[in-house]
This record gives structure tokens, sequence and C-alpha cells, in this order.
């Protein structure tokens, strides 16, 4: 304000005019992060507490709002039953899907829960998407205070294993959030963009991206800002979860034939365990033996844990990443040899076992340089510059992970787009009736290697609908299955009889409906916009505290004395107008007459500005 | 907006023809890549994008048949009225039922835990490698006659062969994945 800079140079027209920026966000199973582009760089956004990894952890008290993150975190500890972690590996499954996953969560599901998980936390239903949304939301709120403008669009990381179902729960998540998703981008891939910024510009490289749920391998090949995929493989139920899990079950065998008594009942000790086996995951990351020290009811258990144990116990899960990696090689048509460069991802990959056997499978030195928790978001925060125009020499082909096929005679799956394909892709297909007069086809769309419909993932039933009523095998109806860049699904229909776009309905096999996604935006997009509002007028107070106290100063001034009285008053008039508006919560208001006190005072300002010139110069020329 | 590209060799602008200069269309596809692809387009209007959606899943379709000889000789001959014909639920070539039925044999051999019946499943790898290595060669002959007389008899001959190889492909298969 003019109080303190004459010239304020603040050129509002182009700052309106300036597209909305997009933020790139890690998703993950147990950490979150958000990142962004400033000017050539990506770089990750801190909370309000300092940190920018926000624990993927929703906390729903009875009664009360949700919390989020590391406050959500300690909630597990006293009240595990209405928190929810992990609710990626929920997503987009049903309960039949994930019921040895759910045994181990101290989580209630609600009745209904075959297409959609619904947890019964804190006396509501949520859905994995919501709980997702809930944490995007943390992370839209970070995004905006730091950036000082409000944040409406943004590329969301999944793992490149994720299915269709899988990815449209996360897009859901950000629309719950009030986020529009511009872009589902893989993780390794992501991982790849953001060491692609400052590495070779051309060669052959393998991400191993092993986080807390997920796992994924993706082989790149990078040629003049080119990131083609040329395979990617994995397991969306592998991650540092089942390490601890595992971990976690057998202290209960030790502690249940040492103390005599199974704790596996009793939530509250088992959230308390489980913490205490990561504590020594962690620090087997860096020293030979770490001790499992928990207590419960004045008992004490204490375990020592010796990295070559520990490795043993882990082998065989370390072993199934690398029997993805030989996969994925095959696929990409390439021995390991012919792999450039390796780079780490996720946190599971701070393991030695696991750095040991990615440097014996490739025959080299992986890449560590970038934080393997940061790597995905930074990746994200370039294809957010990508998308939004900031970045133009680098894109990015992915692949579908998954083949895509129709049910057809006998439950045989027929493939249309194979895994692999460079996406966007498609695949046409003709369908006819079987009886005379028959008005509907009914599709069943599935992905999976698998030759059998029933050992593949369902994912939609298509109904073509209002056929024309002709003899049996002469309708012609054309299906185009397209997958989009983000790796979903759409499905279009013509009757090549009539040229007329053929209606389809869909019936999507796992994850809600678009009216379920609505209802469930409307309400949590409210009171983002009301948080929103509450931190504009908040920030806009502080604003305004100190230009009057700017001014104020400015009147003990010779400079005030010798303004015409005039001025004066016009002055004190915009003080009081802005003092009127400021305990109002029209922060539109208060920022309109902050600018009404600074045009006022401009006068004011200008003369100050000059005799404190003039002292200067006098300073320098006479002294 | 301007409309799609009739067919896969649109896409690249050149018209139907079978002997093609794969790094040549490579480079194509990648300059196309850049042009089309759907993220230069994310804030453009609703159109454009569609556009950009279309055009570029027709190019990776597109690229991904014509760079594979196999899927781009049946590309054109569906395109041209033949139907290739699924060889798996064909019968045979009449010349390989001999091999085809000691492979299937020594197959089962070998599921029942006879590890002798890896040397002849390996030796009988050999010979279609072999043949699969001629009918490569016979293919691009026939590839580069199209192009020049562009007749029906030689995509006539080009169907059998294609059939032919397809089904030789994977009898590869099944012995690689029985000695894997």
């Amino acid at each position: 304000m003019s109080v303190f800079q004459i010239d304020f140079g603040s050129d509002d027209s182009a700052q309106e005019s300036a597209p909305p920026r997009v933020v790139g966000i890690d998703l993950g199973t147990t950490n979150s992060l958000v990142a962004f582009l400033d000017l050539t760089a990506p770089k990750v956004i801190p909370g309000s507490d300092g940190l920018s990894l926000v624990p993927s952890v929703v906390h729903f008290p009875i009664g009360g709002e949700p919390v989020v993150g590391a406050a959500a975190q300690r909630a597990l500890l006293f009240d595990p039953r209405n928190t929810v972690y992990s609710a990626k590996r929920l997503m987009g499954r049903g309960a039949a899907d994930v019921a040895g996953e759910l045994a181990l969560l101290p989580l209630t599901v609600a009745p209904g829960s075959e297409n959609v998980i619904r947890l019964a936390v804190g006396g509501r239903e949520v859905t994995p998407p919501e709980v997702g949304a809930y944490v995007l939301r943390q992370l839209k709120q970070n995004a905006e205070v730091f950036l000082g403008e409000p944040v409406t669009q943004a590329v969301i990381t999944v793992p490149a294993y994720f299915n269709d179902a899988q990815r449209q729960a996360t897009k859901d998540a950000g629309r719950i959030a009030g986020l529009e998703v511009l872009r589902l981008v893989n993780e390794p891939t992501a991982a790849a963009l953001a060491y692609g910024l400052d590495k070779r510009q051309n060669g052959t490289i393998a991400v191993y991206d092993f986080g807390g749920g997920t796992f994924d391998v993706s082989i790149l090949k990078l040629q003049e800002g080119l990131f083609e995929v040329l395979a990617t493989h994995g397991d969306t139920h592998l991650g540092g979860d089942d390490i601890d899990n595992l971990l976690l079950r057998v202290a209960l065998e030790d502690i249940a034939s040492e103390w005599g008594a199974d704790l596996s009942g009793n939530n509250e000790a088992v959230q308390r365990l489980r913490r205490a086996v990561i504590d020594a995951k962690h620090a087997l990351s860096t020293v030979p033996v770490a001790t499992i020290a928990f207590d419960d009811a004045g008992r004490e258990y204490r375990r020592q844990l010796p990295r070559e144990v520990f490795d043993q116990l882990i082998t065989s899960i370390v072993d199934r990443t690398l029997a993805s990696c030989r996969a994925c090689l095959e696929d990409a048509g390439l021995t390991p040899a012919q792999i450039d460069e390796v780079v780490l991802v996720g946190g599971s990959t701070r393991i030695p076992l696991v750095r040991q056997a990615v440097r014996a499978l490739f025959q080299a030195e992986p890449h560590t340089e970038l934080n393997p928790d940061e790597v995905v978001a930074l990746g994200a925060a370039v294809q957010a510059g990508i998308l939004s125009g900031a970045v133009e020499d680098q894109l990015l082909l992915d692949v579908t992970p998954l083949s895509l096929g129709i049910e057809t005679m006998g439950g045989v799956v027929s493939k249309l787009i194979l895994r692999n394909s460079t996406i966007p892709a498609s695949a046409t297909e003709q369908f006819t009736t079987a009886v005379d007069g028959q008005r509907n086809v009914l599709i069943h769309v599935l992905q999976g290697e698998r030759e059998l419909a029933k050992d593949c993932r369902s994912l939609a039933r298509f109904d073509l609908k209002d056929i024309d009523p002709v003899m049996a095998g002469m309708a012609r109806i054309e299906v185009r299955f397209l997958i989009d860049a983000n790796g979903i699904l759409h499905v279009s229909a013509k009757d090549l009889r009539t040229g007329k776009e053929q209606a389809v309905e869909i019936k999507p096999s796992y994850g809600l409906t678009d009216e379920q996604v609505e209802a469930m935006i409307l309400e949590s997009f409210d009171k983002a916009e009301e948080d929103f509002k509450e931190r504009q007028v908040r920030e806009t107070r502080v604003e305004a505290d100190r230009i009057l106290a700017a001014v104020d100063k400015a009147k003990q001034d010779d400079a005030w004395f010798a303004l015409p009285t005039a001025e004066q008053t016009a002055i004190d008039l915009a003080i009081n107008e802005l003092l009127l508006s400021y305990h109002g919560d029209d922060y539109v208001l208060i920022q309109q007459k902050m600018e009404a006190l600074d045009h006022a005072s401009r006068g004011l300002a200008e003369s100050m500005m000059n005799s404190a010139v003039r002292g200067a110069l006098k300073g320098t020329k006479i002294e | 907006m301007s409309s799609l590209p009739a067919d896969y060799f649109a896409v690249f602008g050149i018209s139907p023809s079978l002997a093609l200069d794969l790094p040549e269309l490579q480079r194509q596809f990648y300059v196309l890549s850049k042009q089309f692809h759907p993220d230069r387009f994310a804030r453009a209007s609703a159109a454009e994008q569609q556009y950009a959606l279309d055009f570029t899943s027709l190019l990776n379709d597109a690229w991904r048949v014509l760079r594979d000889p196999q899927a781009r000789g049946e590309y054109l001959l569906k395109s041209n009225g033949f139907e290739a014909g699924d060889s798996r639920s064909n019968p045979p070539p009449s010349e390989l039922l001999e091999e085809v039925f000691e492979l299937n044999m020594a197959l089962e051999e070998l599921r029942h835990g006879d590890g002798e019946a890896r040397g002849a499943i390996a030796s009988a790898l050999e010979r279609f490698l072999a043949m699969r290595e001629a009918l490569d060669a016979d293919r691009d002959a026939l590839f580069v006659r199209y192009d020049a007389n562009r007749e029906p008899e030689t995509l006539r001959q080009l169907r059998a062969l294609l059939n032919r190889r397809r089904y030789i492909e994977n009898l590869v298969r099944d012995a690689q994945q029985a000695l894997s």
C-alpha cells in the first residue's frame, strides 16, 4: 500500500486473467503431499505445521468435524474405531475384495458394501473416496494458504497398476473435495518426470515404486523430452503395510506366548503395537538391530529385531516385487542390462534389502537423489505444468496397465485393447441381436489378463438400449471403447443401419454413481467455500491492521500536519469506513475500503517519501 | 473442427501400403504426439479437447498396428474385404500336422513330469523359429510386391501366409512357455 511504497504496481487485471494454477497431488496410502511448479522447478507445499507430508489418516469423532493428518494419526491410538488409515487400499473395491484387509483394520463395515465399501465411523457412513476427499481438501487448503489464491484444479497420482474402478474412485475423491482433476498420472511415471528435469535427455529408465500400500514398476524410454512408457507392471495390494502386518502378527504371537495373553482383540493395544513395529522397521533402515518396545497394562515387551531376521521375514514380499520387474522387462522386450537408469520411489525403498535386490536385478546403482516420499508429488507438479502450458518441452506417453475385454460365449474374454497399449487407445466392435425384435444388448466389460471372465475384474455392464426391432442378426451396432489419457474407459455406440447414436446405459460393477458423487460434493464443497472465505477474511483483516497501523504512525509525521484539511478529512473518513467494514465478514468489502484508504492517503505517502528522500540527499551532501 | 483421418495410413499421411519405413514412421508418431496429445489441449475448448482425444487415440491405435508387420498385413487385408480368420479355430496347415502332433505329445509328457520331453520341445522350437524366419522373408517380399502391383491375388497369398505365420507364432509361444 502507498503508505509503505509509492508505486505499489498492483496490476489487478493481469492477475485476474491469469489462468488458475494447477497443483500436483500425491494421494498416498500412508502419506499425501501437494506440490506446485515454481517458475521452473517443482516444489512441495508445507502445511501450517511446516511439514509437507500429510498422513493419509482421517479421524471421524462422534458428533464432530473430521480431522485430517498428524492429529488424526494420534487419534489412531485412542480412538481407532473411528479413525481411517490406508483408505487407498479400499478405493474402487467391494467388501469381498478386501475381506482379509478389513479383518486387520479396527473398523466396522456397514451393510451394502458389495460395490462400494461403507465404513461405519463416528456415527456416520463414509466411503473410501470421501476419506480421500478429506485428505485432498486438507492439501487443497494448505496450497491455498501457501499460494494465497484459490486452488481448484489438480493433477492427482495413482498407482500405475490401478484398474478403471480404482482410478474412477480417485477422480471421485477429487470431485468431492472440490477439485477438478485435470489428469490422473501414474506414480512411477510422475517420478520419472520429476527426475527427468535435470537428467540425461535420452535413455531407458526403470522406476521401482514401492510405497505404503502398492507396488509398481514402469519402464520408460526418454528422448528429447518425450517420456514414453514401454511397459508397466505391479500389484495394487503389496506395500509397506504388508510388512507392518507381517511384523505385527509375529509380535502378537510373541506376546501371546510371553504373556499368555492374546491382544489381537484389543484394538487400542494393536494400534500401539503397530506403531511400535513400524518404528522398529524404520530404525532398521539405518541401524543393524532395532527393538520393538511395547507396554500394556504394566507389562513390558522388548524384542530385539536384527536386520538379518527382518530381511528373512520380508524376503517373500521383496521377491514378489522382483517377479513383477521381470514380467515388466519381458513386456518391454528388454533385458536388465539394457536399462540405463533405475529410480527408487516410495518409503519402502529405504529398506536396505530392497535397495540391494533392485541393484542386483538391474545391475545399476539406483537413483535416490530426490526424496522418495516427495518425488511423486514433484512429478505431478511437472505434469500440472505440462497441462497448464508452463512446460512445453516435455510430454508423457503412458500406457494402460491391464488388458480390456468383453465377455463372449461361454464366459470367455475377448481382448479388445491389450495391456501396455499407449493411451488414449480405442477399439471398435460390432454387435448384433440374437432374437427377432430384440431391443437390448448387454455387454460385459472386464479388465485383466486371464482367459475367463470369472478370473478377470468386472468393470461394468453396458446396456445398448432401444435398438430398432429387426430380425435376429440384422442389427448392426458399432461400439467404441476408448481408454482416455487418465486410463479411464468411455463407451459410445452407433447404430450402423441408421447412423444414429445408440443409447448406452452404464452399470459400473464397483464404485459410486454420478448422482452419489454429486450429493457428496455439494456438502463438502460448501464447507470448503466457507473455509476459504473465512481464511480470506482473516488474512484481509491482518492486512488491514498493517495499513491502519501505518497510517496511524504517519499521522505523527510532519507531513500529516502539512496536508490540506480536506485531505486530512478524507483520510479520517476512509479510516472510519475501513474500521466499519473490518468487523463484517465480507472480505471483498474490506479490500475495497483498504484500497479507498490507500487512495486517500497517497498524497500523504508521497510527501512523506519526498521529505525522506530530501533528508537522505541532505545527509549525503552536507555531512 | 476438421474431420479425423479415414484410416491408419492416412493418420501418417501415406496411402495404404505394406513395406513401410518404420524409423520414419516412428519419428512421425512422436511429432504428431507432441502436437496433438490431449495434454496440449487441457485448457482448450471442449471441441478441441475432444478432437485431440480422438486424433491421439487413432494415432496410437495406428502406430500400434502399423509397426507390427503381422497386424499391419491383417489390417490391410481386412480393409480390402479379406477376413484374416482366427487361426486358433482353423485346422493347422496340413503340412504341419505331424509337427504339431509331436509337439502336443511332448507338451503332454512334460506336463506329466517327464523332463526328457524338454529336449523334444526345444528341437521343435528351433524348427518353428526357422520356419518363422523363412516366412518373414516371404512376407516382406509379398509386401513389396503388393505395393508395386496392388493385385488381389497378392493379397490372397498374403492372407494364407499370415494365417500360417500366426499359427506358427502360437506354437513358438506354447513351446517357449513350456520351457521357461
